[in-house]
């Protein structure tokens, strides 16, 4: 079992160029990602997002046009609270040509094995009504 | 937005669940306690190249952060699994998946709907 990393695949009927405008284009990612976003990404640069209370900082990593994005932020953001000491997870999109048509888009956090133990146990004690249904992944795990 | 968690938080009283489980020989035992029910120390240690007051150490530590607990079968001392506990650790992950699952079906659905 890996405490480290998550990691979705998804198939998109879109062509690879709308997927990665929907992606690298801020203003788009903030839409479908549901947050406001006060600037383009570009490598190196902190574009700074919010919705409501929830505030955060994405620092753009790696722009590789069509096929790679990656960016590094403080995962499940407490807007009371100052996490700029803390390590950050990495997120990755990357682009490839689905079979059949279409995107295969990946996308990877990790790096959570580095987020302070106190900061993960309280993300997951906010989901105290859903670990009734996570049984499942720990039959998974432990089988 | 869906990484928001609206209430704020309080201090926690988290015990360091990840750092115990971050080890191979703990991830091995806690496996093994789970296909295998409670076992004694010397069967822990069969077959594993490890001594049993390695094991012990380990189980210890499992222990501490409540993953593992000790009971009497007979006149020997056996461990066994705290499932409720490791529900827990897996739980924080889900969350942060389910999160990623329903931003990716929006996404989906932004770029298949035009």
């Amino acid at each position: 079992m890996s405490t480290d990393r998550i990691e979705k695949r998804v198939v998109l009927r879109a062509p690879r160029s709308r997927v990665w405008r929907a992606i690298s284009d801020a203003k788009e990612f903030g839409t479908w990602f549901r947050i406001t976003l006060d600037g383009a990404f570009a490598a190196g640069k902190t574009v700074r997002g919010s919705h409501g209370q929830f505030k955060v900082e994405m620092l753009v990593e790696r722009i590789e046009p069509e096929r790679y994005f990656s960016y590094r932020w403080h995962p499940y953001p407490d807007p009371a609270k100052d996490y700029s000491g803390e390590p950050m997870t990495l997120v990755e999109f990357t682009l490839e040509e689905a079979e059949g048509g279409g995107t295969l888009l990946t996308i990877v956090e990790s790096g959570f094995d580095r987020i302070p133990l106190a900061r993960r146990a309280e993300a997951f004690r906010m989901n105290t009504e859903g670990w009734g249904g996570q049984i499942k992944n720990l039959e998974r795990y432990v089988s | 937005m869906s990484r928001s968690r609206g209430a704020a938080l309080q201090a926690s009283d988290a015990v360091p669940l990840f750092t115990a489980l971050a080890d191979a020989t703990r991830l091995g035992l806690l496996r093994r306690l789970a296909v295998d029910g409670p076992l004694s120390i010397t069967r822990l240690s069969e077959g594993t190249g490890v001594t049993r007051q390695a094991i012990t150490k380990h189980l210890n530590t499992l222990g501490t952060v409540g993953l593992v607990r000790h009971a009497r079968r007979g006149r020997e001392r056996v461990w066994e699994l705290e499932r409720k506990r490791l529900e827990k650790a897996r739980a924080y992950l889900d969350q942060v998946a389910a999160q990623w699952d329903a931003a990716a079906a929006r996404l989906k659905a932004f770029v298949e709907d035009r």
